[in-house]
C-alpha cells in the first residue's frame, strides 16, 4: 500500500465533501494512521464527520492563527503519534471583503493573508519537531499565476503561499522534509461554496480542460496529495502538481 | 424504518438544542431556523450533519437551503428515510 505505517496530520477536513475528507479516507485506506485538526465551532461537526472515514481518527485543536495552538501542537499530537511521516495543509479563509479587489481592505487582506499563506509556514514549524526525514509538507493551492473571476485577494494569498511553498522547501529541505502544492481544478466543497460567484469557475473549467472536469469529484486532488505523501517523490520539492484536467496548459 | 413526524421534530429538537441550548418546545414546524430561531450557517451546518447521522438520511449542501422551517426539514428526512 502506498502509505502503509505513515502517520499523517490531516488539517481542513470539515465536511465529506471537503478534499482533505477524500485525502484522509484515501490515506486509511493506504495504510496510514490519520489525526485531523478542527477549531473553536467547526469541531463538533469536524468530530461528527470523522466517524465517516473508514477508522475514526482523533481530532486535535487547531487555528493556524492562535499562537498558543501552534506551540503546544507537537505536545498535544503526541498523545496520538510518536512522530509524523506528513502534513496536509488545506486551510483557507478570507473575510468577504477580499473578494472584491478594489474595495478590499488592508485588514481584509492581512487576515486572508495570515489564515491562508503564512499559516502554511506556520503549520509546517509547529509540525516539525514530530517530522522526520523523509516526511512531506503538502498543501493544497489554486493557480496563482492568472487573475481569475471573483477570487481577487484569495488569489494574491495564493501567490504568496506558493511562495510561501518555495521558500519553505529550500529551508526543510536540508532537514529531509519535502514541501509541494497541489493546484486543484475549482471544486465544490463547502469553501468554495462560500466564494461568491464561485459558479463562473464551475462553467467554463469542463469546457477548457483537455481532460474534462467534474467540480464534483474530489478523488483526483486527493490521489495526487496521497502520492505527494508518500515516498513516491523523494527527489520532488518546491514544486506544484496541477491536477485541473489540463486548464493550466491551455492558451483558451 | 421510517418514522413519524412527531419522532423525527423531537429527534430535530433535541439536535437543535445540543447545537443552540434553545428550549426543545420553541422548536416547531412553523418556525425558520434563521428568522425565528436566529441559527446561523455554522449551526446549521452541525444540526444538518448531526440530523444526517441521526435520521440516517443525506443533506446535499444544494438541499440545505430549501430547508427554510423546522417543518421543511421534518417533511425531507422523512421522505428520504428507507
Amino acid at each position: 500500500m502506498l502509505l502503509e505505517g505513515k502517520k499523517l496530520l490531516i488539517t481542513g477536513v470539515l465536511m465529506d465533501s471537503s478534499i482533505a475528507f477524500h485525502v484522509a479516507k484515501l490515506a486509511q485506506e493506504q495504510g496510514a494512521e490519520v489525526v485531523l485538526t478542527s477549531f473553536g465551532r467547526t469541531m463538533k461537526i469536524t468530530s461528527t464527520i470523522a466517524k465517516r472515514l473508514p477508522t475514526t481518527p482523533p481530532v486535535v485543536e487547531l487555528d493556524v492563527t492562535d499562537t498558543e495552538h501552534l506551540d503546544t501542537l507537537a505536545t498535544r499530537l503526541g498523545e496520538h503519534v510518536d512522530h509524523l511521516d506528513g502534513v496536509l495543509h488545506s486551510i483557507g479563509f478570507a473575510p468577504q471583503g477580499a473578494f472584491n479587489f478594489l474595495e478590499g481592505t488592508f485588514e481584509d487582506v492581512s487576515t486572508a493573508m495570515h489564515a491562508s499563506a503564512y499559516s502554511l509556514k506556520s503549520l509546517a514549524v509547529a509540525a516539525l519537531p514530530l517530522m522526520t526525514p523523509g516526511s512531506a509538507v503538502v498543501g493544497l493551492t489554486f493557480d496563482a499565476k492568472f487573475a481569475w473571476p471573483v477570487y481577487d485577494w484569495m488569489g494574491v494569498a495564493k501567490a504568496a503561499f506558493e511562495s510561501t511553498n518555495r521558500y519553505l522547501a529550500r529551508d526543510l529541505g536540508p532537514k529531509g522534509v519535502r514541501c509541494n502544492l497541489v493546484a486543484a481544478g475549482p471544486i465544490r466543497t463547502t469553501a468554495a461554496k462560500s466564494i461568491p460567484g464561485f459558479q463562473t469557475f464551475e462553467d467554463s473549467w469542463d469546457e477548457r480542460a483537455p481532460l474534462g472536469w467534474d467540480v464534483n469529484d474530489a478523488v483526483p486532488a486527493a490521489k495526487a496529495c496521497a502520492a505527494l505523501l508518500s515516498d513516491w517523490f523523494p527527489a520532488t520539492t518546491g514544486e506544484i502538481v496541477h491536477v485541473d484536467g489540463g486548464v493550466h496548459a491551455m492558451g483558451i | 424504518m421510517a418514522q413519524s413526524e412527531q419522532e423525527i421534530l423531537a429527534g430535530l429538537a433535541e439536535i437543535v438544542n445540543e447545537e443552540t441550548g434553545l428550549d426543545p418546545e420553541t422548536v416547531q414546524s412553523d418556525k425558520a431556523f434563521t428568522d425565528d430561531l436566529d441559527i446561523d450557517s455554522l449551526s446549521m451546518m452541525t444540526i444538518v450533519v448531526n440530523a444526517e447521522e441521526k435520521f440516517g438520511v443525506r443533506i446535499p449542501d444544494d438541499e440545505v437551503k430549501n430547508l427554510r422551517t423546522v417543518g421543511d426539514a421534518v417533511s425531507f428526512i422523512q421522505s428520504n428515510q428507507s
